[in-house]
Order: structure tokens, then sequence, then C-alpha cells
């Protein structure tokens, strides 16, 4: 009994005898799968703006999360009270559609077996770190952008921490539990020239220890990148508008990834057939050059888990392999539906929603292609750096996301920069115009947001520098 | 497993409320504000006939804001344990210390809280069984399943009710309270083109704060099957400029977009292409746009602020000359204005500026007769993506929606993108049609652009 676990559950006040009550009170008759989700979260955030650090906050919630499953059916209920009565309340809900008899029972926990790996040592985290050292850290990323150029009017800073024990106790008698840190830089400037005014932003984090923003001079780097942006705006042109060549640049550009292929091959939307990807295993869908895995288990991302949130260890799901549809992402429910191998992805945003599969780290391996030699095959076309958000109809493919940073390409020449312009295109199409991948395979810095059915999750890209030959740029100019 | 009525008097918040705003007094905090808010949903997803998923729930969670003179922090819990709330005052009153000082942080004046507190209608106590509303999902469902034959899947239908109160107090001695409900249905079908066998997904939903208000499951299932059928067979355009017409939803977003530019911290910040434009023309003669917290029944309605201001009804722009930001308090002192009572409030978040009811006054234009008048042009009902930039107003999106000849819807059209520029489009709006329908804050009808650049093929 003296496992971590054990301690963990202590941490929410309760012990292993009231695991097994309530989960025998939820997995009645036709129920036929149940689990409990114990959550205890810590966010602090500090905030900066006109020189000021203004802002600081600090929330701290608990709960538990009771799902019962029967067929397609799920019941779920929460609650941020962990009384007995309150567990009980929770489990007559979830078994509410098993149509079954409350459950009198005990259900034995007879494994705790944690992945054999800790990809955020938790005695890295950021959680215990003084107020004034982030305070300090803010100051200075504002004296770096400012510093970088007169024309950066306004520097506005955030340093977010997130610090979650979660406790996962199921009624095939696993019970596991995980430490996961969480924290994110963001620096944000605005540069004004002749009442032209433009913005630049930039940050990174990850599942990482303070120590992180100081190494390799990142805090400066992304000082002096949102910085950068904002003044590269100020001479950005018009967007073209109309369909071109577009080179991709490593990194947060994977976020195409995301869009175009990993929303459309989540399980739940194929088990409903609801999704432009649905049947298609098998099939083409991008060029022989594209390889592309979702991937939780790297160290210290930001998409990365050391188990997903129904205690299923992560792993490196090949998505894509040669142009090829391989596989879907899963969590348990869809996994056990379609009768495909679970693959780590079963998420959730917190104790109040329920499991979803989602991406974690989602990237295109590397090729062979020299990325100069990717922009200069290209007559005329765009080189597209950075970009804000994305969003994809699931059904009809159709996606986009809008360039935060690029240019144009003229005689295979990087030249002016053009404001932003959103790409659109069709996810089951758009990679197989993919003709040359590059060498240089490229994370991004650890700042992605993904939302579905209204549930945020953090998630990380990738892309090596890219050619896509034909894709609608959505700019102003004919 | 009927939905419960609040108990009030499981934890009297005024209580709680007053207690803390005490303690942090007693640990040195000059001002303080509380916000203690609780509540309960229920939510029912049906998909093709059978229940879905079922989830429940009752939550709380009180927030703190302290300030030591200039400085200020929070912080919130959701656990209101004696030992929890003890560390939230503590733990508050160290962050405030922490930081630097901000000459215009502060409570509103004593003598500007909301003295009055209509009801406006916020709440419904009608408690629905289990399967009532299981039931009224399925009908939405089966209403959009059978209005057509090329409907041929579904996404599910989802009814949810939910109900809750929040209270405020502060060290000024305010203390409000307010409860309301919420009932809300949407079906999402997906058809499918019998030729091709590409397939459509569109939705359709209503929400109101009373139960009986609600569109009826039938009629919410029917716009549902009617938007994606329509949609079957969308052809890409090829790149040209043309007039843009904007169905009641896509204008709401549009004006969910000046709502942002029109707040407060985006303009001290220097984040908005609204800076320095008040006072001045922002759009045509026939355009007014007001912001009104108090419409009976509204859904951003409500009777204070989240600093307990009392709301009211602004006039953001006045035949098409911008005449009010949106602001809080802070956001005004930065730009050495009033607060409008527009103060938004996370739990344990400082405040943000929101809209209340923020709306286009209709003109007398039939949304009909505005199709009628464009000769070619698009008529957009879908955008998706991020692409609007508040600093400068540039704007690019994705599109769906009709090409239209001669006044008439000719084709669906998608893998488009709209652009231009928010501050242009507003000048450039030549007709507001007649038909404005509040489903959620943000509201307006029909409107037509003069021309946008359209990106396709």
């Amino acid at each position: 009994m003296s496992t971590q676990e054990t301690a963990e559950l202590a941490q929410f006040g309760l012990g292993e005898l009231e695991i097994r009550q309530a989960l025998g009170r939820v997995k009645v008759r036709d129920v036929d799968y149940a689990d409990l989700y114990f959550e205890s979260r810590v966010s602090e955030s500090v905030s900066m703006e006109e020189g000021i650090v203004k802002r600081a906050t600090k929330s701290v919630s608990q709960g538990v999360g009771v799902r019962a499953t029967a067929g397609e059916k799920t019941g779920f209920a929460y609650s941020d009270e962990l009384t007995r009565k309150d567990l009980e309340i929770a489990a007559d809900t979830a078994r509410y559609i098993a149509n079954s008899p409350q459950g009198a029972g005990t259900l034995p926990v007879t494994h705790r077996q944690r992945p054999n790996r800790d990809l955020y040592p938790a005695e890295t985290s950021v959680a215990d770190i003084a107020t004034h050292e982030r305070v300090d850290l803010l100051n200075l990323i504002d004296a770096e952008a400012r510093r970088y150029d007169p024309r950066i009017k306004n520097v506005m800073a955030s340093f977010n921490t997130e610090y979650k024990i979660v406790v996962v106790a199921t009624s095939e008698g696993l019970l596991v539990g995980d430490v996961q840190p969480l924290s994110r830089l963001q620096v944000t400037c605005i540069a004004e020239e002749h009442g032209n005014r433009q913005i630049g932003t930039f940050g990174g984090g990850g599942r990482v220890g303070f120590a992180f923003y100081s190494e390799r001079d990142r805090y400066r780097h992304y000082a002096r990148e949102a910085a950068r942006q904002a003044i590269l705006n100020l001479s950005a042109v018009d967007a073209p508008a109309g369909i071109m060549t577009v080179v991709l640049a490593g990194g947060w550009p994977g976020i195409l990834l995301h869009e175009a292929i990993g929303h459309g091959l989540e399980a739940d939307f194929n088990r409903r057939k609801t999704s432009a990807f649905s049947n298609r295993i098998g099939t083409r869908v991008a060029s022989e050059l594209c390889t592309i895995v979702d991937d939780g288990t790297l160290p210290f991302r930001r998409g990365s888990l050391n188990m997903d949130d129904e205690g299923t260890p992560t792993s490196r799901a090949v998505l894509i392999e040669r142009g090829i549809l391989r596989g879907y992402i899963t969590d348990r429910l869809n996994a056990k539906l379609l009768g495909i191998p679970l693959t780590g992805n079963g998420r959730r945003e917190s104790f109040q929603s329920v499991v979803l599969p989602r991406m974690t780290n989602t990237f295109m391996l590397a090729g062979e292609s020299d990325p100069q030699d990717i922009i200069r095959s290209v007559k005329r076309g765009l080189y597209a750096v950075s970009f804000g958000g994305g969003q994809v109809d699931i059904t009809n493919g159709k996606f986009v996301f809008s360039a935060s940073e690029a240019y144009l390409i003229e005689d295979g020449a990087i030249t002016k920069p053009v404001k932003g312009a959103t790409l659109i295109g069709n996810g089951p199409e758009i990679l197989t115009r993919v003709s040359m991948v590059g060498h240089d395979l490229k994370l991004d810095e650890g700042i992605g947001t993904c939302g579905k059915e209204g549930q945020s999750v953090p998630v990380g890209v990738g892309l090596p520098t890219i050619r896509v030959d034909e894709i609608t740029v959505g700019g102003t100019k004919s | 497993m009927a939905s419960q009525e609040l108990k009030s008097a499981d934890k009297n918040f005024a209580e709680l409320a007053t207690d803390l705003l005490s303690r942090a007094r007693t640990h040195g905090a000059t001002e303080a504000d509380v916000m203690v808010a609780d509540g309960e949903t229920f939510s029912v997803q049906v998909r093709l006939s059978a229940v879905d998923r079922l989830t429940k729930a009752r939550e709380k969670r009180l927030g703190l804001r302290v300030f030591f003179g200039k400085r200020s922090a929070s912080a919130s819990t959701s656990d209101f344990s004696k030992e929890s709330l003890d560390r939230l005052v503590s733990d508050t009153c160290a962050l405030a210390k922490a930081v630097v000082e901000d000459d215009q942080s502060g409570l509103p004046d004593g003598n500007l809280m909301a003295k009055d507190q209509p009801d406006l209608d916020l709440y419904d106590p009608t408690s629905l069984e289990t399967e009532a509303q299981i039931e009224l999902a399925r009908r939405g469902e089966a209403a959009a399943l059978a209005a057509d034959p090329r409907i041929t899947n579904s996404e599910g239908a989802e009814f949810d009710s939910s109900s809750g109160r929040v209270l405020l107090g502060n060290s000024h001695g305010f203390l409000g309270e307010y409860r309301s409900s919420t009932f809300s249905i949407s079906v999402s079908p997906i058809a499918t083109a019998p030729e091709s066998g590409s397939m459509q997904q569109d939705s359709w939903y209503a929400v109101r704060h009373r139960f009986a208000g609600l569109d009826s499951p039938e009629s919410v299932g029917q716009e549902a099957a009617r938007r994606a059928v329509r949609r079957l067979g969308a052809r890409k355009l090829s790149t040209r400029r043309a007039p843009v017409v904007f169905d009641q939803e896509m204008a709401a977003g549009l004006l969910g977009n000046l709502c942002h530019a029109a707040s407060g911290y985006a303009l001290y910040k220097g984040a908005s292409f609204l800076i320095g434009q008040l006072g001045k023309r922002l759009a045509p003669e026939f355009v007014t746009i007001y912001d009104n917290g108090r419409l009976p029944g509204g859904l951003g309605s409500r009777p204070f602020d989240g600093e307990g201001l009392p709301t009211r009804k602004t006039t953001v722009v006045e035949r098409g000359m911008l005449t009010s930001y949106l602001l809080d308090t802070y956001s005004g002192r930065k730009l050495g204005l009033a607060s409008t009572g527009n103060a938004s409030r996370g739990i344990g978040e400082s405040p943000s500026v929101g809209p209340t009811n923020f709306y286009l006054v209709p003109g007398t234009t039939a949304p009909a007769e505005i199709l009628r008048s464009v000769r070619e042009g698009l008529y957009v009902t879908e955008l998706i993506g991020f692409g609007v930039n508040m600093v400068t107003g540039d704007y690019s999106r994705g599109a769906a929606g009709f090409w239209i000849e001669n006044g008439e819807l000719a084709y669906p059209v998608e893998e488009i993108t709209i652009a231009g520029n928010l501050k242009q489009m507003f000048a450039d709006i030549e007709v507001v049609g007649s038909d404005l329908e509040f489903r959620g804050r943000i509201a307006s009808p029909t409107i037509k652009i003069r021309e946008m650049m359209i990106a396709g093929t």
C-alpha cells in the first residue's frame, strides 16, 4: 500500500477502499467500463504590460470525474467535493445510462503499473518558484524587447504555470497516477511608425522547469523574436490572392498537419463516419514523401504525457506512412468500438470534461531536400514562417490557417514580407501536393493549445521545410 | 435524477463574502472584492436516436481580489473549507505584495456601485426530468433525419439545462447577487451527396434563459437539416472582387470583431484599429450599434457588471459615428474615461471588458430583398479560422456560402477566403437587413458589404 498512487490518493483525502467502493457502485451489470479521474490543479500567472508587472493570479481546483460506458453510451458526472457521498451521487449519475440497479460490491485494484519512464520529472516543476523571480524574468523581457528597436512601443508578456496531479482508477483494476507540470512564457510587442501599428508574438514552454527559460538565452530569444516580427510587419505589403506554390518553414507551420490531417484522424469522428478521412485507412492521402506521426513520448514537450487521462501509456502512432493512411488516434471507448489499438490519446481538459481522442505532438518526419534548394525551386510563391491559429471542418475536410510572418518568393529568392494571409485547403488533398520535404525537421517552441468540443489541451506540432505545389492564399491583392 | 433546486441554505454566500472581505482587511488589504458562484448543469447528447452521453455536475468557485494601495492580485479556489479559504487570503495578499504599483488600479468609486438590482428575467426554475430532456434532444435529431433523404448521418443533438447564481461583494459595502438559468438545444446533421458521396455537416441551435421561450426541437432540427443539405455540391470560385452579403450569424461575428476592437483594454494597449477613432465616422448613417445590459431576458443581460457597477444601454455607434468604447473602471481610467459598466469577469480573475447584449439596429430591407439586389456576389454563411488582426483591422478568413447570380442563390461555394480590412468593411456596409434576432450576446441583421477580395482558384 505504500505506492506512489496511495500517496497521491491521500492528497485527495481518499484511500483505496473508497475508490474500490465507488467503482463497485458504478460498475454495474450492464456497464462495460467505468473510471474515476481525480485531479488537483494549481495554476499561477503573472503578466506585464507598459513595463509594469501588474497582475498576478493563482487558481486552485480539485475534483473527480466519474464515467461509465455501456456500448456507445457514456454516463459522466463530476464533483468538486470529494466526500464519499459526492462520489456516490456521481457514480449513480454515471451508471444511469446502463439502466441497471445500484451496485453494492467493491472492485479490486489489481495493477498499478506506471509507465517505466518519466518524461518530465516533477522536481523540475516551476510551481514553487517565488513570484519575484517570475517578475524579474518579465522585466528582463521588457528591457530586451525595447532594446531591439525604439519603434517598439509596448511589450506585453505573461508567464503561466500549472501543476497538476492526477489519479486514474478503472473498473479493470488499474490505479495509476501522474504529476504533470506545464509552463509557458509568451511575449507580444506592438511596433509603431508614422501611425502604422503592427503586432508580433513569440513564446515557448513545455513540461519544463523555470531554468528552461534562461537556458540558451531562451527568454531573450522570445523577446527579440516578438519585436522582430512586429518591426518586420511595419514594412509588409498586401498578400496576394489566389492559388500559389507555398513553402512552409519548419516548426510551428506544422499546424498544417494538425488541422489538415490530425483532427480528421481522431477515432471518434471515424467511428461515427463523419470525417473526411472515414474509411480511408490504407489509401493514399499524401505524397510518398510524407510520413506523419503523433508522438506523446517526447521528453519535456508541451504535448507529451507519461500516460493519457485514462491511464494508457502514450505512444508514437504512425498516422501516415509514405503517403498511405495507416491509423487513427484513439481513446478507450472508440478503440474498443472500432476494434483498433489504444494509442494513448484519450485526453480531457479537466475532471469537468469527458475524455476525447486528442493529438499530442504531431509532426512530419524529415525528408532529404536542402531547405535552401526548396526555396530556390520556386519561381513565384509564398514562404510562410509563422502562423496564428487554424481551424478545420472535419466533415468536408476544409481547413484554414493564418500566416503571421510570410514573404514573397520571386525567382527562387525570398523578397518582401507580406501581411497576414489565410491559407485554405482540403485535408485529404493538400498533402498529395507536397513535392519536396527538407531534412530540417523542427518542433515548435511549445505554445500550442488545441480546442475541441469546448475543451482546450496543450499540444505540439513539428515540420521540416516543405514545398506545397498549390494552395489557395487568401490575400487582398489580385 | 431531476435537476435539483439550488439550495441557498447550503452555504450562505453573503456571509462567506463578508467574512473573507474582513479577513483580507485584517491581512492589511486596503480594498478587496469577492465573487462567489455556484451552479449545476445537466447535458444530454443523443446520436442516431440513442443516448450518447449524459453529463451532470454541480460546481462552485470563489475568487478574491485584494489591493494593497496600488498593488493588486487575485486568486480562486473550488474548496470552501476553512483551511483552504485561510490559504486563499494569505496567498492572495502575498501575491499582491510581489507585483508592482499600478497608478490606475483599484475598485470603482464607492458612490458608483449599483443601487438597484432589477429583475431582468434571467432565471426560470423549470426543472426537466432526465427522460424529458433526452426526448427533447431526440425530437430535434429525428426532425433533422426526417427532413431530407440526403441527411444520412448525424453528429447528434444536444439538450443542456443549467442554472446558477453569482454573488459579488466588495469593501465599499456593495453586495449583489443574481440567479440565471439557460436552456439550449443544438442539432448537427450530416448530408451526403447521392452522386459523389461527399459529406457536409451543419448545425442549428436555440438558447434561452426561459425554457418556454425556446424554439421547438422540430424547428431547430429542420433548420439544421436545411443548412446541411444546401451545402451539397459546393464549388470553388475563381479569385475575384465582389459584393459580399453576411447572413445573421456571420454578421454577428463581424460585430464581435468590432466589440473586441472597442474594448478599453485593446485600446490603451495600442492593440486596436479603433485607436483615435472616437467621435469619427466608422460606418454609413444608417448604422447604429447598441450594447444594452438590461434587455429583459437577454442572454448578455445582468443587473450589475463584474465590478458591481450598474449595467446600462450604451450607444457604441450612432448613425455611423463611433460614440463610445466599451470600458470597465481600469481601462476607463487608462483612457481618461468613465466605465460603461462592461466589466466582465471570470471567478478569481481581474476584470476585463465584454459586451452585454451588443447589436446592430435593424433596417427595413428584408434579407431576401438584399440578395435580390445583388447581380453577382457572395452570400457568406460560414467563416472559419482566426485571420483577423485587431491591431491593423486586416481580415482574411476561410469562407463558405453561395454564389449569387441575378439576385438568386445560384450554387453553394466553399474552400475560398474573403479578405479586406475591418475599418473599410464597416465603411462599406451598403444595406442593413430587417431581420435582427437574438441567439447570443451579439446579434446582427443580414448586412451587405460593397466589395471584398475573394480568393479561390
